[in-house]
């Protein structure tokens, strides 16, 4: 039997890749460590390597295919012995570029792929776009499909057009183009000056850039994630969200934190963390965690333009989705303003960052059992949007807040402790918290799966706080 | 049995051999020069005296380090700096800091009292006082914070290319955080023009220089990083402004980072809450007696023919300044109930 050479994963994250060059033809003979094939996602370009020894049977999906999902059949190799120029079973003939997805379809359906083992991230990945769009967009407005990730490399670059005291700072930023790619493109066109590469010295760097910012620039730090922030926590609290209020007013410190934060997918206990209730509750810091890649685009423009030290949050699940952004040419939101992006009546659903999806995934499924929930993106963590919160709640009467994060003195426990304070009487049931459990993230993909949120706890929250239970 | 290799990897010089800055020379100092240094450091000793006297009396509370012993490095190392593009930043040791650059003594008595007229209008208190108007940064509570700060600084000079250093002082306690060699690893790469000023004064609160640091000539601590550093005696100011114009003649021509070491000593506890057991008081006043910044300018000033007696106008002025400040301090205003919030955020949102 010929050897199957199947669509391999970049990260644990990736779904599928482009092919994109193919560096053997078939008939050729190959041995382990030869490089086969370039295969090629929006964050990363991997060189596809032989593990067996043998000749080329046949090619089937051709160089140049895009949207290859992982596991198809891509090649087979026929060992020693056999015959190569017997095509393999699962294509009749080599497939062409034009018509890739038919032939994925059957390779797939003569050998499907390997099953990836079940993680967490794919409960919390949901692709539920908002119902509603900002009120910031005029009507009219053509739409485009951006990925999270180009959202937020638009932001940088649209300011950094307009303001040279913009720089970014980080490790990996510039000649790698991003870690995770999101500053694809801007060594390109802002040169080295403007986009640095740091040495891995986050506390060093994250000093750096807030000492930039005291001397009148307007530095934009990227940590790779914002685990390793906690290395440079002092000076985002000492010294950047403090100094403004300890020099009464006289010195500012202009500057955006940013890079992804929360649970990304298998990746264990230090890399799994969602530092929004840490700055959330400092004073002097603005903390940004948004949902959709227009948000994503409107309030990093804003950060940027702040006066004010931004903490802004962002996750790895989410840089690949596509959302709808506005083809604005200068699309800023309002900083402090949670958004209802689905309109409800009797329950009120409240989240933020990878959080909201798992809220209006939960919606769906309980529109179907005829409770018609409200989702609001609260968006900015600090300052927090209460006002918006309550009067939801002032509307269904019930609430239940979706984080993920772990339970204790969390975003959440906020929002339940002002919602106690000032929208007591307006709640017909308890506030519900439905959040990571409280346990370091486990490696394990199963208990991963069950420390992580998910659109069926939500449900079953929902269904308690309005008596369906 | 093999013959040990030939020892050439040992007859090399431990340093190799790279450029270096000249060994700097003693300022000359004018007659004129020389008044205006011995003026500013007794302003600085007669202001910190009067701080631990109020302080002891309950109007300033907190925490209070004092820079008596220390006013040579200061005052020499700022009288090269250009006040319009230089910039400085400093750790919570900073009164003396900030009267070298002429600020007010008023406002910075006005802050150790946390009034309404203070410097950073009562909220910052002794270790958190700013001037941007004098490009003075600084006044950070975190030991080691200001080196990174002040690294950043220096990146915003070449960034913006203005022609400025920044200077950044820290303690020989410092001088063993993390970031400061994050910091000396960045500034060196990209070649920023700052000066790291190490204040040796022997003493990290209660522990010796010798207890804390394997290498305890830190002059040397840049080394790794290519940063060259020289050993100034902080406690003579002629030494201190010439050791600065080498160092500044060194950044200023673009080759990057360099390192102050300035052997100096603080008379006083590490901070007012201090009793000082960790040395002795024959110690202290061996230094005092054999060492004193002041006394040095004193008697240099004698061999220009200015007397002692021609001196004491002089003194009583600094005195009356340092008497009004306290005054002032201890009558003007605490801060409205109101700026309890106010200065959290520059914007509204």
């Amino acid at each position: 039997m010929p050897i199957e050479l199947k669509m391999p994963a970049l990260s644990p994250t990736m779904e599928e890749g482009t092919l994109a060059k193919w560096l053997v033809k078939q008939g050729d003979v190959v041995k382990s460590g030869d490089i086969l094939a370039e295969i090629e996602t929006d964050k990363a370009t991997m060189e596809f390597e032989a593990i067996d020894e043998g000749t080329i049977a046949s090619i089937l999906v051709a160089e140049g295919t895009d949207n290859v999902k992982v596991g198809t059949v891509i090649a087979t190799i026929a060992g020693e012995g056999e015959d190569a120029s017997t095509p393999a079973p699962a294509a009749a003939e080599p497939p062409t570029a034009e018509a890739p997805a038919q032939e994925q379809k059957a390779a797939e359906s003569e050998s499907p792929a390997p099953k990836k083992a079940e993680s967490g991230s794919a409960q919390l990945a949901s692709d539920k776009a908002a119902t509603v769009s900002d009120p910031a967009i005029p009507a009219g407005t053509e739409m485009v499909k951006t990925t999270v990730r180009e959202a937020l490399r638009d932001a940088m670059a649209e300011e950094m057009r307009t303001d040279p005291r913009i720089f970014v700072m980080g490790e990996e930023v510039a000649e790698y183009q991003g870690a995770y790619k999101v500053t694809q493109g801007l060594l390109e066109e802002f040169g080295p000056k403007r986009v640095i590469d740091t040495p891995i010295t986050e506390y060093g760097f994250a000093g750096v850039g807030t000492g930039a910012a005291m001397g009148g620039l307007k530095p934009i730090i990227e940590f790779m994630t914002f685990n390793f922030a906690m290395q440079a926590i002092d000076h985002i609290i000492n010294s950047a969200a403090k100094t403004n209020y300890m020099s009464g007013g006289q010195m500012r410190c202009p500057i955006v934190f940013r890079g992804p934060n929360g649970a990304a997918s298998r990746v264990g206990a230090q890399h799994s963390q969602n530092y929004g209730p840490w700055y959330a509750s400092v004073p002097g810091l603005i903390v940004i965690a948004p949902y959709d890649a227009a948000d994503a685009k409107g309030l990093l423009k804003a950060a940027i333009r702040s006066e004010d030290p931004v903490v802004f949050l962002e996750n790895e699940l989410l840089y690949g989705r596509h959302f709808e952004v506005p083809k604005l040419d200068d699309y800023v939101l309002p900083i402090g303003k949670a958004r209802i992006v689905r309109p409800g009546k009797d329950v009120t659903i409240v989240s933020y960052s990878i959080g909201v999806g798992v809220a209006l995934e939960a919606a769906e499924k309980l529109a179907g059992e005829g409770i018609d929930a409200e989702v609001i993106d609260l968006r900015t963590l600090r300052p927090l949007d209460t006002a918006t919160v309550l009067e939801s709640v002032r509307k269904t009467n019930r609430l239940v807040v979706v984080e993920e994060g772990w339970p204790t003195c969390s975003i959440s426990s906020e929002i339940v402790a002002v919602v106690m304070e000032k929208g007591f009487d307006d709640l017909d049931a308890p506030v519900l918290r439905v959040t990571n459990e409280d346990v370091p993230l486990p490696y394990a993909a199963n208990l991963e799966k069950l420390a992580l949120v998910d659109a069926a706890r939500v449900v079953t929250a929902v269904k308690k706080v309005t008596y369906r239970a | 049995m093999a013959k040990a290799p030939a020892r050439i990897a040992s007859t090399e010089p431990a340093v190799p051999n790279r450029e270096r800055p000249d060994e700097p020379e003693r300022y000359n100092a004018s007659k004129e020069q020389l008044l205006e240094f011995y003026k500013q450091m007794l302003l600085i000793r007669r202001f910190e005296e009067k701080a631990g006297q109020l302080y002891g009396l309950g109007f300033i509370g907190g925490f209070c380090h004092l820079y008596i012993g220390q006013e040579a490095v200061a005052v020499g190392l700022q009288s090269a700096l250009d006040g319009d593009k230089d910039s400085v930043i400093t750790g919570y040791r900073d009164h003396g800091h900030m009267l070298a650059y002429g600020i007010d003594p008023k406002v910075i008595m006005a802050e150790l009292t946390g009034r309404s007229a203070g410097i950073s209008r009562g909220k910052g208190g002794s270790m958190h006082m700013f001037s941007t108007e004098k490009k003075f940064y600084g006044g950070h509570g975190i030991v080691g914070a200001q080196v990174s700060l002040g690294t950043g600084l220096a990146f915003a000079h070449k960034y913006n290319e203005d022609g400025g250093v920044a200077m950044a002082y820290f303690g020989d306690g410092a001088s063993n955080q993390g970031q400061v060699y994050e910091s000396f690893n960045m500034a060196e790469l990209w070649k920023l023009p700052i000066i790291y000023v190490i204040e040796n004064n022997q003493y990290a609160m209660g522990t010796s220089v010798n207890r804390s640091s394997s290498e305890d000539q830190l002059y040397k601590r840049g080394e790794s990083f290519r940063i060259p550093g020289i050993q100034v005696d902080g406690m003579d100011v002629l030494a201190c402004r010439g050791a600065a114009e080498e160092a500044l003649a060194w950044v200023r021509a673009g080759k990057g980072p360099i390192i102050l070491e300035m052997k100096t000593y603080r008379y006083r506890g590490h901070s007012m809450s201090d009793p000082a057991k960790y040395r002795s008081r024959e110690e202290v006043q061996s230094v005092r007696e054999k060492s004193d910044p002041i006394e040095a300018v004193k008697r240099e000033l004698a061999t220009l023919g200015i007397t002692e007696e021609q001196l004491k106008p002089l003194e009583a002025e600094i005195r009356k300044v340092v008497a009004e400040a306290a005054d002032f301090a201890e009558q003007t205003p605490e801060p409205d109930p109101a700026e309890l919030y106010t200065d959290v955020l520059v914007e509204t949102y």
